[in-house]
């Protein structure tokens, strides 16, 4: 095993892949815990959907993927967010919305431009090819600056996590974290996109977090477990992959889909 | 100098009145306790104190070196809370989070300080339990406990009894009564349970869309509003 992951590390493309795959998992596993818990866990699907869409149009215009999805995904974040408010709409119809609404438009956009191809294939179930220099580059940055965030203001989105009216009536400014909490996991999602695909990667996001919740008792563990757990998973599913020829979103979220099932397990036995 | 004091407030939702002509205040030391049938605008009030609804007419004034982001809160529980991962201790540090300000960590003092409510609240043996695991009565006092963190003078309680049985409700009032007897506390709290909120409390307010009563508990039992409600009870 030690020997396969030599071999796989010799091939820069691999290296990438993991180091940008761990950061992401990662941002993906913390963001995930409030995201579960503040019943949200469907955003990141509804944010993935609109990150496909923004890819779509940008390949169709020619600009960098990157930079088109990412601030069109915070805004739809931000949107949600305020949807969940004031809320004609309720949550749960707006993401769904959101999610139908944004795959039509990117496949429209696709089909009308350049046809369905391998690289839309690509962003619709992930592939670790699919990322050259620049976005590593990228991608590095920006996942070590949401991990940065996350530590700083780790309180406050525990606080906000936790009760949000409390927060509200104490002076904590609820509104704004809750912002921040959407900033950034639209920032993870665009990530973790190409890796995972716009299908799968919601799962990166709520599969730590669900499995680390079955095991410990304070929020803390949960979010130092939770990041453990995805790291495990991510390397254990790429690992999967790179022996089987397997798509990598999928070997990741079948990796995770095994833990969580036996931290289930241990929990019931646990109980008795 | 009053605590609170509310001049001609009136709240509306989206052009309905929900509460009209508020006129009463809090001084320091009081326990008021806040009674009427549901619907009656008991919550709206609350969010009225806590700046989280603008009144839509009237004033509502905070005084006495009292800040607005001192005003400890008991809500009331949400469904999410119930099944959150998060120690005893966690959830009690979090009420400190408005004496952090810009600072990302917690300081000595604020550890200091949940201890210090810990005890006070007996419930020391909690700290690291896990607080989805707790009884209703205790998952009430871990909050309480946070509510007194974040606040140094003002306690909001929002139906605090809520499904707790008797004994625990005897309890909790108890403990209420000691918080502003002892710690020098100002309460304000909301409750439909009138027996128990009677016995405790210093002054009462009484909606019902509207100011209906205002005054001292035992100038409350003697008129009329009171003597129905409280009798409306018994006889049930």
């Amino acid at each position: 095993m030690i020997n396969t992951f030599q071999q796989m590390l010799s091939y820069p493309f691999l290296v990438n892949a993991l180091v940008v795959g761990i950061l992401v998992s990662l941002c993906a596993s913390l963001l995930g815990v409030s995201m579960v818990l503040k019943r949200y866990s469907m955003i990141g699907d509804g944010l993935s959907h609109v990150g496909f869409a923004a890819l779509a149009i940008a390949y169709a215009m020619n600009v960098a993927p990157l930079t088109v999805s990412i601030p069109v995904c915070v805004i739809a974040a931000f949107l949600l967010l305020r949807m969940n408010e004031n809320s004609k709409l309720k949550g749960d119809a707006a993401t769904a919305l959101l999610c139908s609404g944004a795959l039509a438009i990117g496949v429209m956009t696709i089909s009308l431009t350049s046809g369905m191809n391998t690289d839309v294939c690509n962003y619709m179930f992930g592939s670790i090819l699919s990322m050259n220099k620049a976005d590593v580059k990228l991608s590095i940055i920006l996942s070590i600056f949401v991990l940065i965030l996350y530590v700083i203001f780790y309180n406050k989105i525990f606080a906000v996590t936790f009760d949000e009216t409390f927060a509200k009536a104490t002076g904590t400014r609820s509104n704004l974290y809750n912002m921040l909490i959407a900033f950034l996991t639209a920032i993870t999602v665009v990530l973790g996109m190409r890796m995972m695909g716009t299908l799968l990667i919601s799962s990166l996001i709520i599969f730590p977090a669900l499995s680390s919740m079955r095991l410990c008792k304070h929020f803390r563990s949960v979010i130092i477990c939770s990041a453990m757990f995805s790291v495990v998973g991510f390397v254990a599913g790429i690992y999967f992959s790179y022996m089987h020829s397997t798509p990598t979103g999928a070997s990741i979220v079948i990796a995770d889909l095994i833990m969580f099932i036996l931290f289930n397990v241990i929990e019931k036995i646990k109980a008795r | 100098m009053n605590l609170i004091e509310c001049q001609d407030v009136t709240f509306t939702y989206e052009g309905n009145i929900a509460l009209s002509d508020l006129n009463f205040c809090v001084k320091r030391g009081d326990y008021l306790c806040v009674v009427g049938e549901n619907g009656a605008g008991k919550s709206t009030l609350i969010k009225g104190i806590l700046r989280l609804k603008n009144p839509s007419k009237g004033n509502i004034l905070i005084g006495d070196g009292l800040k607005a982001n001192q005003i400890g809160y008991l809500p009331q529980q949400t469904i999410a809370q119930r099944d959150f991962p998060a120690s005893v201790y966690e959830v009690i540090l979090s009420g400190r989070l408005n004496s952090l300000g810009i600072l990302p960590f917690y300081k000595r003092a604020d550890k200091e300080d949940v201890m210090k409510q810990l005890m006070l609240l007996g419930i020391e043996n909690l700290k690291n339990r896990c607080y989805r695991e707790l009884s209703g009565g205790q998952q009430q006092r871990v909050l309480l406990a946070r509510a007194l963190c974040a606040s140094k003078e003002l306690l909001v309680l929002d139906e605090p009894v809520t499904g707790l049985d008797p004994i625990m409700t005897g309890e909790l009032y108890r403990l209420i009564a000691k918080i502003n007897e002892e710690e020098k506390r100002t309460i304000i709290m909301v409750s439909h349970d009138i027996q128990g909120a009677i016995m405790y409390a210093s002054h009462i307010l009484h909606l019902g869309k509207t100011q209906l009563f205002f005054g001292k508990k035992e100038d409350y039992i003697n008129s009329e509003v009171g003597m129905h409600f409280i009798g409306g009870r018994e006889n049930d």
